[in-house]
């Protein structure tokens, strides 16, 4: 009796299975060339709220070992749980290139999305591109930024908004400065900006916040320049064993 | 058959053959029916979850504390006021704990910082989903018995949008959702009432089609109705996907329906010079066109503001002895236009206009090629008219704005799925719809009325979430528990001062008590802060404050008696009950005092960071310029500001230092001492 189950059970998988395969083959894409080498054309590094579509797509190119670009490879997208692309997979078009919209994940923090294509040899070739999501701290803490800091603290001028960091005797630091920002503590940055800089001996043409911002806005502004630190922050103190 | 029979029959006869057995049997039976409810219980889905968490928490350096914040059971948040009952924490049970930020597994991740806590709001009222349920599948997604599906994360500022009606630095994209929703005119067709009883109104000003012959011409409104985006980018016009007879008999319609007006074209000067193309450009330069207009240029980009029409083919739209009347004064044909009177005189008349006119495409009118409409035309352009609701936005002779053209969306996120006709392969969830019908009305039926909007992924998602948050609980929160929206204001100066700042279209950028746009200071306390006569040498000429603005306040040729009029009344009107403008002197500060606010103003305050005092050593670009303050500020002005912006203009960006007494008067008579090398030098 049972063996005749499990026979039955094996019968329904494999045709399950196969019908699964089948259909993925029927819609999979056949690349009609092949490249040896995958370059990002834009939208790596964007910031977006969590859960939502970037504002720019992300473009990768393929390009043969001359560094020629290659039409018709096949590029597929991966990335982690919750992060997910529009279209996932694709073959490219005249100008060598692809472009996907990703749709973050729910949680805050950097995604490592990646780009695959294989060369003739069938060898895979991977392309790491690295997007920031943002959640509601995060969120609120870009916005302050935009208003209250970026003037003196991003370095990049446009015509809609010029930087005033040329004009400064002290070079302030842009906030994705890992290097000296992630050795500063939560209390440091919250003194400093709270206070301004006299209150860590630092230059008093960074003033003090403290009256201006809220407290949780100052959090707010923390938990935004500690995201998009490069190199990233690992907060100090208490590490627990992972599972 | 035969023998499974038997064997029935023999089970029967082992089961219940004697009495013994018999009452052997009922009884197990018995004990095994009464054993089901508590083993549901315990093997139900959350009991495993939260068995789940003790073993996770188990191995961590702080499980005592965690141990501790554990509570086993149910567990259920219960808020009458908001008809919340949400029993998401017995399995989410690691909500509140911070420790757990490195743990990504779910139902066990910390919450994200939020403005609230879990006991205020319980989770509903922000993820949507079933509060009262206790199964994953329940809690999460439709049931038969359950409509609410969780809301993803995509949307989830739409939450916030129930209670708080007025724009939240933390949720951009409810904010920008609301701005489309009256910018893109939406609100034209589709009513949405607040839970005040008032509707939203729209921001954007479709041109009135009234006397719209002697603006442009039929090929033009042909190619416009075809393709609005063909015409400009930027266009916020949706694409009524029209068929080419349709678009020809509008055309026709809206031509013989448009009557002339008077002054609202202008032949050109005779003998008139062939213009100086560098001046043309230079004076559209320094009238800042670009504040307002922008120009798409040779790489692709739109460049300058969006307040008015872009202008890159305006030429090919516009007729040029029209282009030269609106230029000349554009309120003759539009009176509420947010285009200012510049006042031009002829010879700078003459300049824009040839600039303008020369800013042509001969392609968006190629293939253009109409007939003489005839009456049946005419007559089917009207019926076309009437059928597409074109009246819900635009003037149009004979025709009168219908009400309620489209279905209201006052509690469109509480819409009953039942309601909705989803397409085939759509996921069937509300938000999902609300995004498809904005993408492509269309889609829904070839017959639809809704036409085709440009928009970025991002701006729809926008426009779901703002729609979304229009929900039946943010209509029937007790009032206490919302924030509303500021009201509009409908601030009218008075008199003739009152008819001048209309003529120039001073709100458009400034804000003066709760009505204009932002493009410019609110000058509502404007006479208590500036100096009677700098604010008449500013009105005549402009000159620069902040140097790194590109939208500056242009010059508008006003005559000296236009600006006495208009300087008069805003020192006497625009006064803050703060302060009285004359209670500290201008001058006659004490050297000693001087010099104390210029320590602090370099050292202790370090105000040169974001402001400039003297050229030659100062660098800062944020703030005004402040070489002339002393000429410019009154000192009661300056030195309430150092005590508080904020409490001055509301979102100044300028620090508040809590300075002391002290300290503000040394660097207020400091200030005043800056009255610049000579009057006016600086431009």
């Amino acid at each position: 009796m049972s063996k005749h189950l499990w026979t039955l059970f094996l019968a329904a998988l494999i045709f399950i299975s196969a019908g699964c395969t089948h259909r993925t083959v029927a819609t999979a894409l056949k690349p009609t060339a092949f490249g040896a080498a995958l370059v990002e054309s834009s939208g790596g590094k964007q910031m977006g709220a969590t859960g939502t579509v970037l504002a720019q797509p992300v473009v990768v190119q393929v390009n043969d070992d001359q560094g020629n670009a290659v039409t018709g490879a096949l590029v597929k997208f991966s990335g982690p749980a919750g992060v997910s692309f529009d279209p996932p997979s694709g073959l490219t078009d005249s100008s060598g290139q692809l472009s996907t919209n990703v749709t973050l994940g729910s949680m805050a923090g950097r995604y490592q999305v990646s780009a695959h294509t294989s060369t003739k040899a069938q060898k895979s070739v991977e392309l790491k591109i690295e997007e920031i999501a943002l959640g509601y701290q995060q969120q609120l803490g870009f916005q302050l930024d935009n208003r209250y800091c970026a003037r003196c603290h991003d370095p990049e001028s446009t015509p809609e908004r010029v930087s005033n960091y040329d004009n400064l005797a002290v070079k302030p630091h842009p906030f994705a400065e890992g290097d000296t920002l992630n050795k500063m503590s939560d209390a440091d940055l919250t003194a400093i900006i709270g206070h301004g800089g006299p209150a860590l001996n630092k230059s008093a043409l960074m003033p003090p916040y403290g009256y201006t911002l809220s407290k949780s806005e100052i959090e707010a502004l923390i938990a935004y320049i500690r995201l998009i630190s490069d190199p990233p922050y690992h907060a100090s103190g208490t590490v627990y064993a992972q599972k | 058959m035969q023998s499974s029979e038997n064997k029935l029959s023999s089970l029967w006869q082992t089961l219940f053959g004697h009495s013994v057995s018999a009452f052997g049997t009922v009884s197990l039976l018995l004990l095994i029916a009464l054993a089901i409810a508590p083993a549901k219980n315990h093997f139900s889905e959350w009991r495993h979850y939260q068995k789940q968490y003790l073993a996770l928490i188990r191995g961590r350096g702080d499980a005592v504390t965690l141990q501790r914040h554990f509570h086993d059971g149910f567990q259920q948040i219960w808020l009458p006021q908001l008809g919340v009952v949400d029993r998401c924490t017995t399995c989410h049970v690691g909500l509140n704990e911070a420790s757990l930020a490195d743990v990504s597994m779910q139902p066990f991740r910390q919450h994200p910082v939020i403005p609230h806590t879990l006991d205020q709001f319980g989770c509903v009222m922000c993820h949507r989903g079933q509060g009262p349920a206790t199964t994953v599948e329940e809690a999460h997604s439709s049931t038969l018995a359950w409509e609410q599906p969780i809301l993803p994360a995509r949307y989830v500022q739409s939450s916030c949008g129930q209670c708080h009606h007025a724009p939240l630095t933390g949720t951009p994209q409810l904010n920008l959702g609301r701005t489309l929703l009256t910018r893109y005119g939406c609100v034209h067709c589709h009513t949405i009432k607040l839970p005040d009883g008032s509707a939203i109104q729209p921001t954007d000003d479709p041109p009135s089609l009234e006397h719209i012959a002697d603006k442009t011409s039929r090929e033009w409104i042909y190619a416009w109705l075809k393709d609005p985006q063909a015409y400009a980018v930027t266009a916020t016009m949706p694409n009524f996907k029209l068929s080419d007879p349709d678009a020809r008999d509008i055309s026709a319609f809206l031509v013989s329906d448009s009557t002339p007006l008077a002054g609202d074209t202008a032949p050109a000067p005779k003998n008139e010079k062939t213009p100086d193309p560098t001046a043309a450009a230079s004076l559209y330069g320094e009238s800042f066109c670009a504040s307002c207009h922008a120009v798409q240029n040779a790489a692709g980009n739109v460049v300058g503001g969006d307040i008015g029409p872009e202008l890159t083919r305006v030429g090919t739209k516009v007729k040029p002895e029209w282009l030269r009347a609106w230029i000349r004064n554009p309120r003759v044909y539009d009176s509420g236009t947010a285009m200012p009177h510049y006042r031009f005189t002829d010879p700078q008349v003459s300049l824009l206009t040839s600039f303008l006119g020369n800013k042509t495409d001969s392609d968006f009118l190629a293939n253009v090629h109409l007939d003489a409409a005839t009456p049946e035309q005419i007559a089917h352009g009207k019926l076309l008219v009437t059928e597409y609701g074109c009246a819900s936005c635009h003037e149009i002779n004979g025709i009168k704005k219908p009400d309620n053209f489209a279905p209201e969306l006052t509690r469109i996120g509480s819409k009953p799925l039942t309601q909705v006709i989803f397409l085939p392969g759509m996921t069937r969830a509300l938000p999902d719809y609300i995004a498809a019908k904005i993408r492509q009305p269309r889609s829904f039926g070839a017959a639809l009325k809704m036409p085709q909007f440009s928009l970025a992924t991002a701006q729809v998602d926008a426009l779901t979430a703002a729609l979304l948050a229009l929900t039946d609980r943010a209509h029937d929160l007790p009032t206490a528990l919302t924030v509303p929206a500021k009201p509009p204001s409908n601030y009218q100066p008075a008199g003739k001062a009152g008819k001048l700042m209309d003529d120039m279209a001073c709100f458009t950028c400034h804000a003066i008590n709760g009505r204009g746009g932002d493009l410019a200071p609110d000058l509502t306390w404007e006479g208590s802060s500036v100096q009677r006569q700098w604010l008449l040498d500013f009105l005549k000429n402009p000159g620069t404050l902040r140097p790194a603005l590109i939208r500056r306040m242009p010059r508008f040729n006003i005559s000296d008696d236009d600006a006495k009029e208009l300087t008069d009344y805003i020192m006497t009107v625009y006064q803050t009950p703060a302060f009285d403008r004359d209670s500290m002197p201008s001058s006659g500060y004490l050297p000693a005092q001087v010099e104390q606010g210029r320590q602090l103003f370099y050292s202790k305050y370090a105000c040169q960071s974001c402001h400039i005092v003297d050229t030659k050593v100062d660098k800062g670009y944020i703030g005004p310029t402040l070489t002339q303050v002393g000429s410019r500020l009154t000192a009661p002005w300056i030195y309430h500001w150092l005590k508080d912006p904020q409490a001055m203009r509301p979102g100044a960006i300028e620090p508040n230092r809590k300075m002391s007494d002290e300290d503000a008067h040394a660097l207020t008579a400091f200030l005043m001492t800056q009255k610049g090398s000579s009057k006016g030098a600086k431009k």
